[in-house]
């Protein structure tokens, strides 16, 4: 999909977040500064930063999301607790659970139901499970269209769903945060867990790929 | 995903100076703190200074920070010092102008806020 120029500002308005102090602010500013300034004269581009950004979240980033998922692929009783208190079922494989004050629930990718999660206001994301939220995920279009017209946005993204595969939308806030369940890649039923985990993908923990399945 | 990744060679090499991670994942607090380490890593990638020579700088800024606060002081930011660090790179090598950088950033704090909001419809 394409994207709009993105200014990476952290957002404050109107719903609850992490308060910025004015030296937060000031750095912020400054290193927008640089990037706009360096991307005028030429000597960088702006998909070039995306890409190197994007290669350390994918690398380091989504971890320990799919490693909950290999395990409540693994374990049906851990992804029962999982979909009733996803805060205590991640605990217990010793991974953060980020801000105690924001409960984040994992929604159940079935053969029927495609679950996929925004952040219409900001770019809330599940961080201490995903890492960084990818740019895309920030960009006005992603967030106004994929509520609009979700199929038509998942298709830009290579996955396109069959008519009758509902599609649900869920919009993160500073109060509930959302993670993907995928559905387990068919084919991997030999698979380890740690084999398992390494099919899981930040796009499918967030909605707009299925596991297994490699976007480029 | 493993040690061996060449993305991960130059951070290495960074030693005790290397950016904080959690859980062995780079850590970033917020938005601007992922970008300016995409910028450094970018222009280093396309041969616009040696990864030396930001070394060099890193050193110098987390050093006099800790010589001015004390190592143990809690106000440490390390992207803070990775950005004074690139800073002073970028100007040493005639990229940016400190008075064009100066002016850039009181230009984009004097946007009025929710600027970069669209409205949401109301259904």
């Amino acid at each position: 999909m394409s994207h709009e120029h993105d200014h990476d500002d952290d957002h404050e308005h109107g719903h609850a977040h992490e308060p910025r102090d004015a030296e937060a602010a000031r750095l912020a500013l400054r290193a927008e500064a640089l990037e706009a300034l360096l991307v005028e004269r030429g000597v960088v581009q702006r998909e070039s930063i995306d890409a190197i950004v994007a290669r350390y979240e994918n690398e380091i980033g989504p971890l320990n999301g799919a490693r909950v998922v290999a395990r409540a692929w693994s374990d049906a009783g851990f992804k029962q607790r999982l979909l009733s208190d996803a805060r205590a079922a991640i605990a217990e494989l010793s991974l953060p659970t980020g801000d105690q004050a924001t409960p984040i629930v994992v929604i159940e990718n079935t053969p029927g139901v495609h679950n996929v999660v925004v952040c219409t206001l900001c770019s809330c994301y599940p961080s201490s499970l995903l890492g960084l939220p990818p740019r895309w995920y920030k960009s006005p279009p992603y967030r106004a269209r994929v509520v609009r017209e979700p199929r038509a946005v998942l298709r830009e993204f290579g996955l396109d769903l069959p008519e009758t595969t509902e599609l649900r939308v869920w919009d993160s806030s500073a109060e509930l945060r959302y993670m993907v369940l995928p559905e387990r890649p068919p084919g991997s039923e030999s698979a380890s867990e740690q084999e398992l985990a390494a099919l899981v993908s930040r796009d499918s923990l967030i909605g707009v790929a299925q596991a297994g399945q490699r976007r480029e | 995903m493993s040690e061996g990744n060449p993305a991960a060679q130059p951070l290495a090499a960074l030693g005790a100076h290397a950016p904080p991670r959690k859980n062995g994942e780079l850590h970033f607090d917020e938005p601007w703190e992922s970008r300016v380490f995409g910028l450094t890593m970018s222009l280093h990638e396309a041969g616009a200074f040696a990864w030396s020579e930001f070394q060099r700088e890193l050193i110098v800024s987390i050093g006099a920070w800790e010589r001015a606060h004390g190592a143990t002081d809690v106000g440490f930011r390390y992207w803070q010092r990775w950005l004074e660090a690139f800073e002073r790179l970028a100007t040493r090598k005639g990229l940016i102008a400190p008075a064009a950088l100066d002016a850039r950033a009181d230009e984009l704090a004097a946007r009025p806020p929710g600027w970069d909001h669209q409205r949401r419809d109301v259904g």
